[in-house]
Order: C-alpha cells, then structure tokens, then sequence
C-alpha cells in the first residue's frame, strides 16, 4: 500500500489530475470541519476529564514561570535577557507549544498505535492525501484553552515591560510562531514515522518533550557545539527565542527571522521525504 | 519470599525487551539537564559574588549531576501507569485468587525495572558524569556515602509508594493520567528536580519541610553533598522513615478500600 495509490484514487474521484483546486480546497475543508465536529462530540463525552487536562498544563505552565522567578531571585539577567523578557519567552514557547498540541501532537503519538493495530491500512485506503488524514484527525480543543492563558502570561509581561509593539512587530512575531509551530510538527512528525520501524516508539516521543524544554530558555545561555546543534540541526533555539527578539525588539541579527523561516521550511521538506520512504517500506501489521 | 525472587527475574527480562526505549530516554535526558547546566553557567557568569545560595557553580553543577544519578536510581518509570492499567481492564482478579501479595508483586516489578534500566542507563550516565568529572564531588566519608545509599533506597520505596497510592485512584476514577501528572508536577518542583531547595526563600523552605517532597529527590543529595549534618541528619531521615511508613499505610489503606468496592462492581 503506497501513498500513489491513494493518490490515485484521489485523483480519480475529482474527475482526473487537472481537477480544480478551488473543489479541491473546499472538499478539503469539509473533510476537516468533519474532523473537528468529531473531536467536539468526543470531548465533550468526557467533560471532567477534559478539563482536569486543562488543569494539569495550566499547572506545568506554573510551573516553569515559578522557576523563573527563583532563578531572578538570584540574579538580575542571563545574558541581556531579563526577568519579564524571559516571562515573555516562556509565554510564547508555551503558546507556540499548545498550538501544535492543539492540532497535531495526539495525531502524531498515535501513529505508533495506528500501525500496530493495523488501522494504518484503513487510512492509506481512504480517498484523500494520507498525510493529511493522518496528521489532522483529532483536534485538542483544551490546547487552545491552554494557548489563551499563554496569551494572557505575555500580555502581563509586555506591560511590566512597556512594550508597545508596532503592526509590523506583531505580524512578524504571528508568522515566526507558525513557522514555529511547523517546526515542531515536523519534528515531531518525523519521530513518530520511526514506529514505521520499531512498534514501541513511545520513548522517542517522549524524548521531544525533552527537546521543548529548551525552546523556553534564554538562547544567549548556550554556547559551542549545544547552540550549533540546537539552531541548524534541531532549531529549538529558533523557535520561541527569535519570535519574542521580535517584540521586545532584541533583533541585532535580520538574517535570525529568515533563518527560522527557512529551517521551518526545511524540517517540512524532511518530514515529507521520511514519511514517503516509510509508506514504501510499510508492511501492515496484518499481513 | 521465593517467588518474589521470581517475579524480580521475570521483570528484568521483560524490562530489557524495551532496553531501546531506555536508551533514548536517558540520553533525551540529558538534553535538558545539559540545557539546565548551561543556564547556571551563564548566571553565574553575570554575577558579582560567586554563588547562588550557599552553591558555588561547580557545587551547582555536582547537584544536578547528583539528582539525574538518584533519579536514575529511585524514579518509577511506568509502574503507576500498568497499575492502574491492571486495575481498569480487571486483571487483578487474577491475583485475588493467588496466594500471593499485589503490593509486593509490584514493588519486586518496579525493582526489576530499576535494575533493568540501569543496566542499559549506566553506560551513558557514566560518560555523562566522566564528562564533568572536574564537578563530580566524592562524599566525604564511608559514613557518608552508606548514609547517602541509605536514604536513596528509602526514597526509592516513597516514590514507589507513593506512585502505587496514586495508581489505586483508578479503583474510583475512569482516567487516572491527570491526577498521576499533576502529582508529577508537584513532585518535579517540591523535590528538588528543578533547583536545589534551599535557594528558595527561608519561608517557602518550611512549608516544604512539611510534605514527603524534598525526600524524595533533595534530601539523598543534601546527605551525598555533606550539606546536611549532625541532628538535622538524624531529623532528616526520621522524617523520611515517616513519610515512607506513610506511604506505606496510605496505599495499603487505598488498596484494601479499592478492592471492596472493585468487588461490589464485579458481583
């Protein structure tokens, strides 16, 4: 079972490969408005529950701020980096993070599950790109719950800063977030494909949570080969860091921003090639 | 007591088959705790006086080396998870009918997983800790290092303790995750995970003093580090033997409680 064939009969069903993308979108997005009905009737079937997740990420959330209110108990900086400024950081990783919670990370963890089961088969079956059913079949509506408070955290900290960012400040923060946030789907994409592999993936996956720890740390405190290999080959350091330079105005290097851009592309371009050469190699776990 | 031999050996070979899985959690472990490192260095590096609390930087840094070693030792891995697990699909009632104690069944389990793990952790900790050998501090004494291993093997039994307490939960609860997260969180914090406590303000010091948090992970290190001596060594671990005993209780109290009810449900 190969992703060409799925495609094909993709392709089929829209009346040949020039099928118009117009229909092509809307079908699309019917296709996830059905996606996100779902996650709403599932969630709301296990209300307490739900919220009790809320609580535990507001609680990790809590967590790190407090941290960072012992270590500036002790210090006036980290680098330049200050009290609110390093607030703020922690506010947008924790943004950033909840927004690629919201629609991806379930979706990503349950691949291994998917191809233990089998279910994986029942997917590529379907007519529509695989990657896309894959990747966005549930949705963690308690992600965006979580991604206000971080938003409330930042306003908070902007104040004590006085910032008073211009349009073009806050636009280019928004994009550097979405591009931060196909970072880590990338990734995090690209992890979970190994259960293509080995079945029991669960300790690569929560290696990553490993990896987000340091998206919310100050990058002026890294140096050598830790900062080279957290910005060009695994750019956790770009993530959070880059987008809050933005808005406080830290931004000494223009190249910084379109680095992040371009990683951001470039772990896209990764995720896509290793999720084609693992389809090729997939044997079902039924057969 | 034989059998429980046999369940240790059990574990272990079943905990190897994941031996992989040990691996990259313990070198993804590191990330953070290298991350961690690096943000000590660079406070230390923009302050006028040389030390955070009464730490020094290389006494800093032999804290948190110290805490990933106990934890590597001491932490439960996936105890409270199967647990809980066992407990929610009904396979407890196969040991209703055996002769033969769930408590201890799991606590010679969770054993077994810590020596499996550190079987496969050992090799890369050990690099870890030669890499930073010029911060890796000798305790003083044979006393204090048989005391340092004494209270890490009574923290080991708080965690397990107090895990298996929380797993029980799912005698009344349909989802136990959250609760089991939200005591973790508490955990990384209160015992010491994230920074050594006494950096703290003297009064938050005291609340903390009165939970089982700081001997789960901060007090075995105070002892290793020589930080803690005289009669607040002795208070230290008669603090700790309580919270043990209490743990203890508790579960054995939320086990006895849970299959009262667990019976009810199965007619």
């Amino acid at each position: 079972m190969t992703m060409e064939f799925a495609d094909k009969r993709q392709s089929g069903s829209e009346g040949g490969p020039s099928g118009n993308r117009r229909g092509i979108i809307r079908r699309y997005a019917g296709i996830y408005a059905a996606l996100w009905r779902n996650s709403v009737a599932r969630e709301m079937s296990f209300k307490a529950n739900f919220l009790m997740w809320i609580l535990v990420e507001v609680l990790w959330f809590a967590l790190q701020l407090a941290f960072v209110s012992v270590l500036y108990l002790h210090t006036e900086t980290i680098g330049t980096w200050t009290k609110w400024q390093v607030v703020l950081l922690i506010g947008a990783s924790h943004l950033i993070q909840q927004v690629f919670q919201a629609f991806f990370l379930i979706n990503c963890t349950n691949l291994s599950e998917l191809v233990r089961t089998g279910k994986m088969d029942f997917l590529l079956m379907l007519p529509v790109n695989s990657r896309f059913v894959v990747s966005l079949r549930q949705v963690d509506l308690g992600a965006f719950v979580n991604a206000a408070w971080a938003l409330m955290v930042m306003a908070y900290a902007a104040r004590q800063l006085q910032l008073s960012p211009g349009f073009l400040q806050i636009a280019g923060f928004a994009v550097l977030c979405v591009a931060g946030v196909f970072i880590h789907y990338s990734l995090m994409f690209l992890l979970s494909i190994i259960s293509f592999w080995t079945v029991r993936a669960q300790g690569i996956v929560y290696g990553y949570y490993n990896l987000f720890q340091i998206a919310r740390m100050p990058d002026e405190a890294f140096s050598g080969a830790f900062r080279i290999a957290f910005t060009f080959a695994v750019p956790m350091l770009l993530v959070s860091n880059v987008p809050v330079r933005i808005l406080v105005g830290k931004i000494e290097n223009p190249w910084m921003p379109l680095l992040t851009l371009a990683m951001s592309v470039g772990c896209l371009i990764a995720s896509e090639w290793g999720w084609r050469v693992s389809l090729k190699q997939y044997t079902s776990a039924s057969s | 007591m034989k059998k429980y031999w046999h369940v240790l050996g059990i574990g272990i070979q079943h905990n190897l088959t994941y031996r992989f899985n040990f691996l990259a959690r313990t070198v993804f472990g590191f990330i953070p705790l290298l991350a961690m490192l690096y943000v000590w260095r660079a406070i230390y590096a923009g302050k006028a006086q040389p030390e955070v609390g009464s730490y020094s930087l290389s006494q800093m840094t032999s804290y948190y080396l110290l805490i990933t070693v106990v934890d590597a030792l001491t932490a439960v891995n996936e105890d409270d998870w199967q647990i809980a697990a066992d407990i929610k699909d009904g396979n407890i009632s196969n040991f209703l009918i055996k002769p033969i104690d769930y408590l201890s069944y799991r606590l010679f389990l969770f054993f077994s997983g810590r020596l499996a793990y550190l079987a496969v952790a050992v090799i890369p900790v050990t690099l870890f800790v030669v890499g930073f050998r010029q911060y890796f501090v000798f305790p003083r004494d044979g006393t204090t290092l048989a005391l340092f291993l004494l209270s890490t093997g009574l923290t080991a039994l708080l965690q397990f303790f107090i895990s298996y307490t929380m797993a029980m939960l799912a005698f009344w609860v349909l989802e136990v995750s959250t609760f089991i997260f939200i005591m973790f969180a508490l955990e990384y914090i209160a015992s010491g995970h994230m920074f050594p406590l006494d950096i703290l303000p003297a009064a938050w010091q005291r609340v903390l003093a009165f939970t089982p948090f700081p001997y789960q992970l901060y007090f075995p290190v105070s002892v290793y580090l020589g930080r803690i001596t005289g009669v607040e060594l002795l208070q230290g671990f008669l603090a700790q033997i309580f919270w043990v005993v209490a743990a203890w209780a508790a579960a054995r109290l939320a086990w006895s409680r849970g299959i009262r009810r667990y019976s009810a449900v199965g007619g």
